[in-house]
């Protein structure tokens, strides 16, 4: 049987307000365990949350960068169940009436686009973290870290629109770069910052109804999510094939092993009893404060793209590579004001950049190369001071040292051979050591070219300037 | 020296008849006299009083005043003050510690009050007797025998005892009203987001207020001048002005018209009751008022309303006390599940349970729609049958209990009959209105009878009014229990 795959995801992301969602405590990352609480968001008896407005306008923020219709009258429900970092005993979220609905986003994988269809963005508070003794020299003993309870989140919910991991996995990149570009996370998967749940089902191709359904959790890469799903299919697809249902349940992704395995059912059998938080009035969002945020918004990364493509001559693959994180595009156009080869200077991001962050695994942000230095690198080759292929060597350099591109090169001795008289002797000398190979050359046979000039090269032990070395090699063997 | 109501203990601190500190241990010598009968207090705050107090006399002597500068208040015990317990006379928070003050205990402090100790109470504030206290069933001074009402009862007798000026207490379901009527004192609830809820320890957040409980009409429009008002802390507190309510105690009353509402009259009265409150009435007609009939036709309603809605916010609120971050946690637990449930089972008593479970049910799954829901439409149409019936008066006369205080443990195996006891309080609590508790007369048993005067939304100037004006025509208010 040939089955469809319908993914939708539910994705959490942190906001990076200063404070937190119901008090003035901090949502600063890594401190001291429980160093950012105070008795709200401690649950201590007799507090009251109040609403903290720049929460309000981020999740506006998220929902117009994604095209949600923002929500006049959205209002916060207590979701309750018992579990010791969440100190109340319920979670302040919103159930009924979310703070946005029916948005979308675009993707585009092997160079079909497809609009994903979002059913609503909520505003809800973290939870806080448990941690097992187990892990600090007191086995048999739990503690609670408070810092991140309280911390605003907004639940992003696709529609059941995806129609394979590959799918799931540009959704959440497009996502991803779209809340980054609003400013409004840190989208960042392994600190938590942005977290997703997926759920998967499948069904007869042409068949109408939705299958049975499972929901992954604990998935915490971009490259997980996709592995995760593409192990769940397989297996839906040999429960089927053998003839039996898939169970409707939460299954945990164990990413060592590759492989999805059922939630124990007491864990999830939860009534969450919803009912509205009285503490709390609604939210009002009115249409003039949501357009002084619509005005307020940055660019989006599509509308990026389409205008990398438009200004500055670039491919489309080029300026898709670019404006996948915020930081990235600023880097692009920071070197391009600076050294005005748009193409040069994406070239040198998406290769040797790029390359080097990845080894690293690093984001743009910690790059020790600043786009002044890199555009001074490129401006040396434009000088003809040192060659391309001394430049990826200067880079290399100047990545792990954080040392000016100028200082690489007088350091390494590594300024180009221009000196017109030394490069002729030195090709003399090459042609003279392969005389049939000269003979061929002349006789038509340009492919030489590249032969001759790696010989230069290599006696020059790559210091002779190439388009000099060209030259020369076609004066002496065409006379 | 311990008699004296908020306002002449004022004037005879500002006429230097004795100082604060004076003040203060006259009335801790009457709690010491009298309190192991009454049982009123939970614990006292003798340090942080006297700190008070003595602080109070400095600023005397230097010619300062504050509202409540030098004068003992008390407050139920499930209002946060900054390093005391605050027990809501559970065993779950036995040893609780506040880190924080309340806004209404940061509001008495900055007015100069003497905070003398926390006064006993049900459970969580879920009972009308006093007797679902963890610690202790506290005495109706009245009627050792008898209860104090609740679920603010340890204020209640505090109060009529003598054992304070004037306390605060809380009031979801007739909580201030009920014990201020079975002690014969005056008890204020204000309307709904009329005073803070920020350090009061939730029991039913939507229905919740904190007011005074005094001697007279006039000290409780003293209290409420000092803790009410907006505040930032607190999302349902209303950002409407505050009226000075001692301005407009004065004012005629001539020509306001009071509504009788029917249903408040049925069977099931006590005769004592009903003649008091039928006099009660007549002599607001002799100061010029205006009686009329006016129908709250969703009255029979109000009861099941308020325990579904009621029960079901507890269920929640009560849901932080897990023995994991502070209060009681059970010696019994090899696991989370044990810790949760044993602590649970251990730490609340069973009125607490039995509102924790009936609220969890009314939330549940396949009966939210049937119960909660259903209860929410009711509430609303509580709400409008006032809204309807102050369209054609002022303020509302009804009783405040069908009965005068009855016997410890009376009612304590039959939770419906307690329940019931809160009939003609709880509608005030739907609809979020102010209502209050005045004396009106003894029984021929002498035990006090209360008065309901309840007022239009953010009126509690009108019902301080009638309430002082009656006070200045009747001397109920100044009969005194024997002890």
């Amino acid at each position: 049987m040939k089955y469809e795959v319908v993914i939708g995801l539910e994705v959490h992301v942190q906001l990076k307000t200063l404070s937190k969602i119901f008090c003035s405590c901090s949502t600063e990352f890594g401190r001291p365990p429980n160093a950012n609480t105070c008795p709200i968001c401690l649950g201590m008896p007799g507090v009251l949350p109040v609403m903290n407005k720049k929460v309000v306008e981020y999740a506006i923020k998220a929902c117009l960068a994604t095209h949600c219709e923002v929500q006049t009258t959205s209002r916060f429900a207590r979701k309750n169940f018992f579990y010791p970092d969440m100190p109340k005993g319920y979670q302040i979220t919103q159930f009924e009436l979310p703070i946005g609905l029916n948005g979308y986003i675009n993707i585009e994988t092997d160079g079909t686009p497809k609009k994903i269809g979002l059913t609503r963005i909520h505003l809800e508070e973290d939870a806080g973290k448990s941690i097992h003794g187990e892990n600090l020299g007191r086995p048999g003993r739990s503690y609670v870290d408070y810092n991140r309870t309280g911390v605003p989140l907004v639940e992003i919910v696709s529609e059941p629109d995806l129609r394979s991991p590959a799918e799931a996995r540009e959704y959440l990149a497009q996502l991803k770069a779209i809340l980054d570009y609003a400013e409004v996370s840190d989208v960042n998967m392994e600190e938590g910052s942005l977290r997703c749940d997926a759920n998967v089902s499948l069904r007869p191709v042409g068949q109408a109804e939705f299958g049975t359904r499972t929901e992954l959790k604990n998935i915490n890469s971009f490259k997980f999510v996709q592995k995760a799903l593409e192990y769940e299919i397989e297996r839906q697809a040999k429960v089927l094939n053998q003839g039996d249902k898939v169970v409707q349940e939460t299954r945990l992704y164990d990413s060592d092993k590759g492989v999805t395995f059922p939630m124990r059912s007491k864990e999830e059998a939860h009534d969450y009893r919803y009912f509205p938080e009285p503490d709390l009035v609604p939210t009002v969002c009115d249409a003039a404060w949501i357009d002084s945020i619509r005005q307020s918004l940055p660019e989006m990364p599509e509308a990026k793209r389409d205008r990398f493509v438009s200004a500055y001559e670039i491919p489309e693959y080029d300026a898709g590579v670019l404006i996948t994180s915020k930081a990235l595009a600023d880097y692009f156009e920071t070197s391009v004001k600076l050294l005005n080869k748009p193409k040069t200077v994406s070239n040198w991001i998406m290769g040797d950049l790029l390359k080097e962050l990845k080894n690293d695994d690093k984001e743009i942000d910690e790059c020790p190369v600043t786009p002044e230095r890199l555009t001074d690198l490129l401006k040396l080759i434009d000088d003809g001071t040192i060659s391309g292929k001394m430049a990826k060597t200067v880079f290399e350099d100047m990545y792990q040292s954080g040392k000016p591109p100028a200082e690489i090169v007088k350091a390494k001795g590594l300024t180009q051979i221009t000196d017109e008289s030394a490069l002729a002797k030195m090709v003399e000398d090459v042609i003279a050591a392969n005389p049939g190979q000269a003979e061929d050359f002349k006789n038509g046979k340009d492919k030489l070219m590249g032969f001759f000039v790696g010989q230069v090269m290599q006696a020059s032990k790559g210091q002779a300037n190439p388009a000099l070395v060209n030259k020369l090699i076609k004066e002496k063997l065409s006379s | 020296m311990h008699q004296p109501t908020i306002t002449q203990a004022k004037h005879q601190l500002l006429e230097k008849k004795y100082s604060a500190v004076e003040l203060l241990d006259a009335v801790y010598k009457r709690i010491d006299a009298v309190d192991n009968q009454v049982q009123a207090y939970v614990h006292l705050t003798r340090d942080i009083a006297r700190q008070q107090a003595e602080a109070a006399d400095k600023k005397l002597a230097a010619g300062e005043d504050a509202p409540l500068l030098g004068i003992p208040i008390a407050l139920k015990d499930l209002i946060c003050m900054k390093d005391t317990r605050t027990t809501c006379a559970s065993r779950i928070l036995e040893n609780f510690v506040s880190p924080y003050d309340a806004t209404v205990v940061q509001r008495l402090k900055a007015a100069g009050a003497v905070l003398i100790g926390k006064t006993n109470m049900d459970e969580f504030a879920m009972g009308s007797s006093n007797e679902n206290s963890y610690f202790k069933a506290t005495k109706n001074p009245w009627d050792l025998n008898r209860v104090p009402g609740g679920s603010s009862g340890g204020s209640g007798a505090a109060v009529a005892a003598n054992e304070c000026m004037g306390a605060l207490g809380s009031d979801t379901g007739g909580s201030i009203r009920q014990p201020a009527a079975f002690c014969g004192i005056t008890g204020l609830k204000p309307t709904y987001g009329r005073v803070s809820r920020f350090g009061l320890v939730a029991f039913a957040s939507s229905f919740d207020q904190i007011g005074p409980m005094t001697k007279t009409a006039e000290d409780a429009a003293v209290l409420m001048n000092v803790i009410g008002g907006h505040d930032p802390m607190d999302s349902t507190s209303a950002n409407v002005p505050l009226p000075d309510f001692t301005a407009t105690l004065s004012n005629d009353v001539k020509g306001l018209k009071i509504g009788i509402p029917k249903e408040y009259f049925k069977k099931g009265l006590d005769a004592n009751v009903e003649k008091a409150v039928q006099e009660g009435i007549k002599t607001l007609e002799s100061m010029g008022m205006q009686a009329i009939e006016v129908s709250l036709p969703h009255t029979e309603y109000a009861v099941a309303t308020y325990y579904i809605l009621a029960c079901a916010e507890a269920s929640a609120n009560l849901s932080r006390y897990d023995g994991v971050k502070y209060g009681y946690r059970s010696e019994h637990a090899d696991n989370l599940m044990d810790m949760y449930t044993n602590t649970r089972e251990e730490g609340f008593g069973e009125e607490v349970k039995r509102r924790i479970l009936l609220g969890t049910f009314v939330l549940s799954s396949g009966y939210y729609d049937a119960y909660y829901l259903k209860g929410q439409k009711a509430r609303t149409l509580i709400k409008q049958d006032f809204e309807e019936a102050y369209k054609k008066c002022d303020v509302m006369v009804s009783p405040i209990a069908p009965v005068p205080a009855f016997k410890l443990g009376e009612k304590l195996d039959d939770p419906l009959q307690m329940y019931l006891s809160d009939i003609f309080t709880i509608s005030a609590n739907l609809a979020g209105i102010p209502a209050m508790s005045i004396p009106c007369g003894l029984s021929q048993e002498n035990l006090p009878i209360g008065l309901q005067l309840m007022g239009n939304y953010f009126d509690e100037a009108t019902l301080l009014n009638v309430a002082h004006q009656y006070q200045q025509t009747t001397e109920h208010h100044l009969q005194h229990p024997a002890l």
